[in-house]
């Protein structure tokens, strides 16, 4: 065994530990499940406890949250990444990820009213009057 | 210290590629919430999904991805055969996902809820079946890991690749996370 295979079985072992997957699978457990019967809920009692509005925004937080959980719990996201390179191309894609699809759904949804052969007045009238 | 600094490039390169791969899946679901109500007269998402049979998928899925997290923790510790066993659970976790998958398409489909029925559900398939179409190449690749691994044990070039591949499993079920919230909860409210 030479020198830099040793350093790698070194390295191996100060590697992320048990604690860090049993912790981030049982949050993430925790959160799918809590997710589903806020839903399951809902759909069986027509909104009772949370409205609409706000259960869409309860679950799409969660689906956040799980993110967050698992990139740190199970892809040691920022942890050990000493340049800290993956960290900041991941924060780069997201900030695109995140113009590529909010930027497709805002021109989508405007796409019937700005594509109108009618004036302002009259897609206001047409489309909201209908 | 070389082999080190190549083994970071290597998983860092491999990090790049799956950010690329978030942008595909960031296209198909902006494209998916675009067309989910686009059902051309056909059943919508409520009519179509189980949320119990839905939730069983993530479950199965998201033990897979702890357990990928265990097969990397044995590799660490050097040990061989828990390597072997972990990558076997997980893969049979990742087939058991598959099939679950692969027979709500097929009912779909019989039922004449195809691809071709409505905007809706040609997103809905290029989506999910995306995301099926990654679990495939991911478990195909266990099943190749655990051949390399029974044959040489845990080299380093085979600590690597177990490395890369452990990052595109938890990936995968990122990405699942997403596809439970916005296709099959979301479905189940509107």
């Amino acid at each position: 065994m030479d020198l830099s295979s040793l350093k790698l079985r070194k390295a191996r072992t100060d590697s992320p530990g048990l604690v860090s997957y049993v912790s981030g699978f049982a949050i993430s457990i925790a959160l799918t499940l809590a997710a589903y019967f806020l839903v399951v809920q809902y759909a069986g009692s027509g909104g009772a406890v949370l409205d609409r509005s706000t259960l869409i925004f309860a679950i799409v937080a969660l689906a956040i949250v799980q993110l967050a959980v698992q990139l740190i719990f199970f892809l040691h996201l920022g942890k050990d990444s000493k340049p800290h390179w993956n960290l900041i191309v991941f924060a780069y894609a997201a900030l695109l990820i995140v113009a590529i699809v909010a930027g497709s759904l805002w021109v989508m949804y405007h796409l019937n009213y700005n594509m109108m052969l009618m004036p302002p007045a009259e897609v206001d009238a047409y489309m909201i009057d209908l | 210290m070389t082999e080190n600094l190549t083994e970071n490039k290597t998983v860092f390169g491999f990090w790049v590629y799956i950010l690329s791969d978030c942008f595909l899946f960031a296209t198909l679901f902006a494209t998916y919430a675009v067309l989910h109500g686009n059902t051309y007269g056909g059943p919508g998402a409520r009519e179509l999904f189980s949320l119990p049979f839905v939730l069983a998928e993530t479950l199965i899925l998201l033990t897979s991805s702890f357990t990928a997290g265990l097969t990397l923790l044995a590799a660490h510790q050097d040990k061989r055969d828990q390597v072997l066993a972990w990558i076997g659970v997980t893969l049979l976790l990742g087939l058991c996902f598959l099939g679950l998958e692969l027979k709500e398409f097929a009912q779909l489909y019989t039922e004449g809820n195809s691809w071709t029925r409505s905007g809706f559900l040609s997103a809905f398939f290029t989506l999910v079946g995306t995301h099926g179409a990654h679990v495939a190449a991911g478990s195909l690749w266990m099943i190749v890991l655990m051949i390399q691994i029974g044959r040489k044990g845990l080299t380093d070039g085979l600590m690597n690749r177990l490395m890369r591949w452990s990052l595109f499993w938890h990936f995968l079920d990122v990405v699942w996370i997403f596809i439970f919230t916005f296709v099959y909860l979301m479905g189940a409210i509107n």
